[in-house]
């Protein structure tokens, strides 16, 4: 009996020591060992480097899609250096766990040893300035080295998200991620009675125009919109000026209230499900048993979200349109409502989401830095091979409007429809130029507080006083407007 | 000589090894707890934030993040959510414990199966909290299985997740069923501490079933009611996980269902250790005056049944 208690002690002991140590570490998630390549072909300016090179590149991400790409057109490839190990780093965002741990991560930057300093990370959009505007990422041309020519293939408006306010590139994205609507072919024929996507277009080219089909859909027994931050960024992509001015004052845009007002109207005349954004009613309106005229999404929302939700039954483990196009079709034909979506402009350009990197200050790995940055981002060549295999809008201006005036290409998804052509258009109007490092908890911020008004819980005033008292807990800096 | 003899006593004492096998457990304290406490009190007076990845501060700024939590903050309308959602299940956790205490106690009831009962009800409160609040927030959500389950027997779908009463009610709910399992277990302990003669006694003398409970059990278990009163409110203070994970740490509508606990989460976003300092300061506070005074109150009144509380033994009669 001693015995056996003293080796209970003992093991509880060891377990509650191996849990506290096991919580002090970080989740660095192993690297999926990239393919050895039959043939080494790397590049002579990485060859030239190497030996003052650093020999493990961190690159740190919120999710694995990037991994994925650089696993195939760049690991995959061959073209990282010889005893040069790539180190993925994966945190999850929810509850802003990404943003934490990278925060920690820069700020001890200049303290940890070569092998564990951040090379490479990845931003979103409404968070980008809040790193690009600092000194803990580099100037992709003066510091990284790429020329003004390798990105000038580029969309202008993906470069205006990482320009700092000094006027440098601190990152560089390849893929752009403008907005379309994406309608139902059966309900547009019901009410309008075209799934044209010009006629359609015609008919949702202004707001006052769309408005008025809502009517008319509701009418016939169909929700125009599914939630109330369906047509959010196309308002808040279009403001006159950023979220918050240079006294840290925090501003509401016109736009921003004309969001409020529609989505109220919409509310309360029930043209819309009363849903909000990735909840599972939302979700749901998008699949078959939909009754929702349409939704706003953007690039990979309409090729990856959309089109998953528009399935019946889910798609096999590793079918996709490129790997077994037979497998492909078979699995998606007649599975839901594939093949009855289409898209069109809508009244307004938008992007929405995106990743861009960023070269981390502190660097020793610039050269490789350099390279992922140019084959991965301006490389016209891998960006179309991208597109091509995966669907996904790539940010190369020549390569989209090649692929946009290629008839063979279509997606099945969208009725055979080239969606590439309108993403070029889409892409070229927007502008970017008012963003503010706070954008991600403003946006976030102003959805939830008003859900309460739209729901009718509170009245317009209770719901902004919410919403600034929740941005001001998040930017204790910020102030109310006078 | 007497001198000596204490001394030859005292050397042979052990408690020494007393002292030595309580040292891990104060270095633990002094490392986890006392640090903190002191250093999150000595933070509460100053500004101290990060924008973006810019520190701003450490700036003293001596009692203005005390002036700016209690006169320029929601905390009232935080601290009334807070209790508001605790008495709403502390009532019926009290009164079902209560009596599923006294029906598993009772000699003339004589239930069987009561370990099995037990360990059931007791079930709840194994599950981790947030678990649990995924679980509702997935049964009650707009298109969940309850609402299925009401247009099907012809009611109204109702929005449990954008009501506020749908929102204070499940997470009442929801801490109502985690802990009446625990409390019942407590406070059968209490009543089986009293002596069985005292309840003969009164069935000797006619007393009805009620008359027992008010007379007898009652005021025997004043002080295990206490405990359990004190736990429960010290708990419902720090209310945090179920309303978080339920509302997404939003607090429902209109912030209605913001606990202390969820204000004082909302801080760490901009990791503002000195506001939140202050309120996890003005929180000790306050914790503290409500425990002493509902201790004070209900024990010191009846030294008779406090007396009598300090000798009873939890559990003598249990098999």
């Amino acid at each position: 009996m001693k015995k056996f208690k003293r080796f209970v002690a003992i093991t509880l002991i060891f377990v509650m020591t191996l849990s506290l140590i096991a919580c002090s570490s970080p989740t660095t998630e192993e690297p999926k060992q990239p393919e050895e390549p039959a043939e080494e072909t790397p590049a002579p300016e990485v060859d030239e480097a190497e030996g003052k090179e650093g020999k493990v590149l961190n690159i740190w991400g919120w999710n694995d899609e990037f991994q994925g790409l650089f696993n195939n057109y760049f690991a995959g490839k061959g073209l990282v250096p010889e005893g040069v190990e790539v180190k993925f780093t994966i945190v999850p965002n929810r509850d802003n766990a990404y943003q934490n741990a990278l925060d920690e991560a820069l700020l001890n930057q200049e303290n940890a040893p070569d092998d564990e300093k951040i090379d490479l990370f990845l931003v979103e959009a409404d968070y980008a300035l809040k790193y690009v505007d600092t000194d803990y990422t580099l100037d992709i041309i003066k510091d990284v080295g790429l020329t003004p020519d390798d990105i000038s293939g580029q969309y202008k408006y993906t470069q205006e998200i990482v320009t700092d306010s000094k006027g440098a590139i601190k990152g560089t994205s390849w893929q752009a991620t403008p907005g379309l609507f994406a309608y139902r072919r059966s309900i547009a024929k019901d009410v309008l009675g075209t799934d044209d996507p010009d006629a359609v277009q015609e008919a949702l080219s202004t707001w006052e125009k769309f408005n008025e089909v809502a009517e008319k859909a509701h009418a016939k027994g169909y929700k125009m919109l599914s939630g109330f931050d369906d047509s959010y960024r196309t308002f808040s992509n279009n403001v006159s000026a950023p979220w918050v001015d240079e006294n840290n004052t925090i501003i509401i845009d016109d736009n921003i209230v004309k969001w409020i007002e529609q989505t109220k109207e919409f509310t309360d005349k029930g043209y819309n499900n009363k849903t909000s954004l990735w909840d599972d009613q939302w979700a749901a309106d998008q699949g078959p048993a939909g009754k929702v005229f349409g939704f706003f999404y953007s690039t990979w929302g309409i090729n990856f979200t959309l089109l998953g939700n528009a399935l019946e039954t889910p798609l096999p483990e590793g079918v996709s349109a490129t790997g077994d196009p037979e497998a492909y079709r078979a699995a998606t034909e007649g599975n839901g409502i594939f093949g009855d979506y289409a898209v069109c402009y809508g009244p307004q350009n938008y992007y929405w989401g995106g990743s861009w990197l960023c070269a981390a200050a502190g660097s020793d790995n610039i050269e490789l830095v350099r390279e992922i940055m140019r084959v991965m981002t301006c490389d016209k060549e891998t960006l179309t091979t991208i597109t091509k295999d995966t669907q996904d809008f790539t940010n190369n201006i020549e390569a989209m409007e090649a692929l946009a005036a290629d008839d063979t290409f279509a997606s099945a998804f969208l009725g055979g429809q080239n969606h590439i052509k309108l993403f070029v258009g889409s892409a070229k109007g927007i502008d970017m130029s008012n963003i503010s490092p706070y954008d991600q908890g403003m946006n976030e911020g102003i959805q939830t507080a008003f859900r309460d008004y739209f729901n009718g819980t509170v009245d317009y005033d209770t719901a902004l006083n919410n919403f600034y008292t929740a941005v001001i807990e998040k930017y204790p800096e910020l102030k109310r407007p006078e | 000589m007497n001198m000596e003899k204490r001394k030859k006593i005292k050397s042979i004492s052990y408690a020494k090894w007393g002292y030595i096998f309580l040292i891990p457990f104060f270095a633990m304290y002094v490392l986890t707890y006392f640090i903190p406490l002191i250093s999150t009190i000595y933070y509460s007076f100053f500004e101290n934030y990060m924008s973006g990845l810019k520190q701003i501060g450490p700036n003293f700024v001596a009692l203005e993040n005390y002036k700016s939590i209690l006169f320029d903050s929601d905390l009232p309308k935080y601290a009334y959510n807070t209790m508001y959602i605790w008495i709403l299940g502390f009532i019926p956790q009290i009164t079902i414990s209560m009596l599923l205490a006294i029906w598993f106690t009772s000699i003339r009831l004589n239930l069987k199966f009561t370990g099995f009962f037990k360990t059931v009800i007791y079930m709840p409160n194994l599950i981790m909290a947030a678990a649990f609040a995924m679980l509702f927030w997935a049964l009650f959500s707009d298109i969940g299985p309850i609402n299925n389950l009401l247009v099907l027997l012809g009611f109204e779908p109702y929005r449990f997740l954008s009501e506020i009463n749908g929102n204070r009610g499940l997470i009442a709910l929801m801490n109502f069923l985690m802990w009446f399992g625990n409390t019942t277990i407590l406070l059968m302990a209490g009543i089986m501490g009293i002596d069985s003669s005292i309840f003969e006694a009164a069935q000797i003398d006619g007393a009805s079933s009620w008359q027992t409970f008010w007379h007898v059990t009652l005021p025997s278990i004043k002080p295990i009611l206490v405990y359990v009163l004190l736990t429960s409110l010290i708990g419902g203070i720090q209310m945090f996980d179920v309303p978080q994970i339920l509302t997404d740490g939003n607090g429902g509508p209109d912030r209605t269902s913001m606990t202390m606990i969820m204000f004082l989460n909302k801080h760490l976003y901009s990791k503002n250790y000195g506001m939140a300092g202050a309120l996890s300061v003005i929180l000790f506070i306050v914790t503290a005056i409500l425990s002493f005074t509902i201790y004070n109150n209900l024990t010191e009144k009846d030294v008779y049944s406090k007396h009598r509380g300090h000798k009873m033994k939890g559990g003598k009669n249990e098999k």
